[in-house]
């Protein structure tokens, strides 16, 4: 990637000794100078089209009383007002960071250490476990979501059945907000530990095997080894995982919507399990409130923005320490 | 647990060989693996392909599969009297259609469409180049959700509301594809190669598909195989835009049936598995790239 591959700044000053330096000047026409662009243009227009525009639209709806069949009128900030005062968007608020808290850190624990046990060096049946571990990623969420509603079931599920070996009373997942919260952070955690293990097997799999060898000659136990050696040498693989875990717990929906079929956008009376894409969803499409939706999707970006800042600074800070 | 072979191997007999023993190509601890690992390893696997198992037990017994107590776990022989009651339920074989045309569709063409701006922005130096790709890596951190209404008014003024289009045209800019296809162009590409082809009078078109493509066209297939993964079980924005049950995906198919979750569970069960039923026959043949793929783009990224 140095200047070899960058004929035209370098053709431009005089080399008239080199024969194929003169053949680079004929190449070097007007469409070789566009052609870059024209490669990387069909990517810009469309995101221009279906994802600036909508993401600086978005700001712009946050400021009106916007029905889609009614009028628009610009109400300033009203929005916002109404909805920090507003008990159902703090009640989405809390739940899509209950679910992200229950399903990111134990998730990205289960992963780190899986993926320290796949990385042994005489393991048979790799490539088995790796796929294996795969499976979850390629089911879609809303099978997902519809096979978890029947294992937590209340009545006929499989957990309440265990549970009720040990004379346990059954649990109904979706009555209270901390217990639907696990069942939903359950989903989430299973379709994306095993994708998160192979991200760390990959970091692992970088690190050169001396680096360990050393360590034990040094008499580094394992747990000096993890703490020392393989933690700090995974940190952006696990600064990226945390920043995508975020990104898409803010995003959790299917699962809600589909966990509780009877209970439809709210996903239970009591929104016990509504996070903020589902709330978004019902004040944008359900209440047809297009202003008042676009004000959370303004909220879920300065939540992205706050939460890719301090991952960032985070990162770059340790670095610096280290 | 250990296996026999696993001791035969140098540390025991360590003279006996006169070559030393070709180590493992696969890094790792050295030394044998304690069974326990097997064991914790071989429980995530159950733990991974129980639903999906699950699923199918449902589907191959019936609704009363879930009722008995102790529940069932093994299948029984219903699979395709709860399999027609799907398709008498929606339109299901439109619906493996739909999701098909539309995966499909949005694999190669933005596949082809990232391997180009993967191209220039690893291989070809013009001005704006970075800014430009600081940008491509911006929008990877923003979902794209939090703007559905705005996206949604842009779809119904452009009068694609109900069409296939409106999930296949926005879907073709990707921006995690450009980072993954200009991450394996910089690293496999060779850069002599490239300029070799410039004096020999190539222009650009031709250096992409002539020598650039084919180097990396494994990735840009794992490319491929990952979008059609994602796109074929996205959920919200089919959901939004698509209100015909004929043009449904699977996955708003799955809603629907999920609908009489109360009535028959067999039948979003074996709906659910029949959605998975194409990805998992894809997965076994190409799995092992997958794995690789996503491995390598860590390791890369």
């Amino acid at each position: 990637m140095s200047t070899a591959t960058a004929p035209s700044r370098r053709t431009e000053r005089p080399a008239r000794k080199d024969p194929a330096n003169t053949t680079i000047r004929i190449r070097n026409s007007l469409t070789e100078r566009i052609a870059p662009y024209a490669y990387i243009a069909p990517f810009f227009i469309i995101f221009l089209i279906f994802g600036l525009f909508p993401l600086l639209f978005t700001f712009y709806v946050s400021l009106f009383s916007w029905n889609p069949i009614g009028e628009q009128t610009f109400i300033g900030l009203a929005n916002f007002e109404r909805l920090f005062q507003d008990p159902r968007f703090w009640n989405a608020f809390v739940n899509t960071f209950g679910i992200f808290l229950l399903s990111t850190i134990p998730q990205l624990l289960l992963a780190l250490g899986l993926a320290h046990l796949l990385n042994h060096a005489r393991l048979k049946w790799a490539n088995f476990f790796r796929m294996a571990l795969l499976v979850p990623y390629i089911t879609s969420v809303a099978a997902t979501a519809i096979v978890f509603a029947q294992i937590f079931d209340k009545n006929f599920g499989l957990i309440n059945w265990f549970l009720g070996l040990f004379g346990l009373p059954h649990i109904n997942f979706l009555a209270t907000n901390v217990s639907s919260w696990f069942l939903i952070s359950a989903m989430v955690m299973w379709r994306w530990f095993g994708y998160n293990t192979l991200l760390y097997l990959a970091g692992l799999q970088s690190l050169p095997r001396e680096v360990f060898e050393a360590a034990s000659v040094d008499g580094a136990s394992g747990w000096q080894q993890f703490r020392y050696i393989t933690l700090p040498a995974l940190r952006p693989i696990i600064v990226f995982t945390v920043i995508m875990s975020t990104i898409g717990g803010l995003q959790i929906f299917t699962e809600p919507l589909l966990v509780a079929p009877e209970s439809g956008i709210t996903c239970g009376a009591g929104r016990q399990c509504q996070t903020l894409a589902l709330f978004l969803y019902e004040q944008g499409f359900g209440q047809f409130e297009f202003g008042y939706g676009s004000a959370i999707g303004v909220v879920l970006f300065v939540i992205v923005v706050v939460v890719s800042l301090i991952n960032f600074f985070l990162s770059t800070r340790t670095r610096k320490a280290r | 647990m250990s296996h026999p072979i696993d001791q035969a191997i140098p540390e025991v007999l360590p003279t006996r060989n006169v070559k030393p023993t070709p180590r493992p190509k696969r890094r790792g601890k050295p030394g044998g693996v304690p069974w326990y690992v097997y064991l914790m390893l071989i429980l995530a696997v159950i733990v991974s392909v129980f639903p999906l198992y699950f699923m199918f037990v449902v589907a191959s017994v019936g609704a009363q599969a879930v009722t008995s107590l102790p529940p069932r776990l093994y299948p029984g022989f219903n699979f395709f009297t709860v399999a027609q009651k799907v398709f008498d339920t929606v339109p299901f074989w439109a619906s493996l259609f739909n999701s098909a045309f539309v995966s499909l569709t949005i694999a190669i063409i933005s596949a082809i469409l990232c391997a180009m701006a993967g191209f220039a922005f690893a291989k070809l130096k013009f001005p704006g180049n970075n800014v430009l790709f600081l940008i491509v890596l911006l929008t990877m951190t923003v979902p794209a959700q939090l703007s559905v209404i705005p996206q949604y008014l842009i779809i119904s003024s452009l009068g694609w509301v109900d069409t296939l289009q409106a999930i296949i045209v926005p879907g073709l800019a990707s921006a995690f594809g450009i980072f993954w296809m200009r991450q394996h162009m910089s690293t496999t590409v060779s850069d002599e190669l490239i300029q070799a082809a410039r004096i020999d009078g190539a222009n650009s078109w031709q250096l992409f598909w002539g020598i650039a493509f084919p180097v990396v066209r494994p990735a840009a297939f794992v490319l491929g195989l990952i979008t059609f993964t994602s796109v074929w079980n996205d959920f919200m924005w089919p959901f939004i835009v698509l209100k015909s049950p004929e043009l449904f995906t699977v996955q708003i198919a799955l809603k629907q049936l999920q609908a009489n979750r109360s009535i028959d569970v067999a039948l979003a069960m074996g709906g659910s598995f029949m959605a998975t039923l194409p990805l998992l026959i894809v997965f076994f043949f190409v799995g092992r790239r997958m794995v690789s793929g996503i491995m390598d783009g860590a390791f890369k990224g």
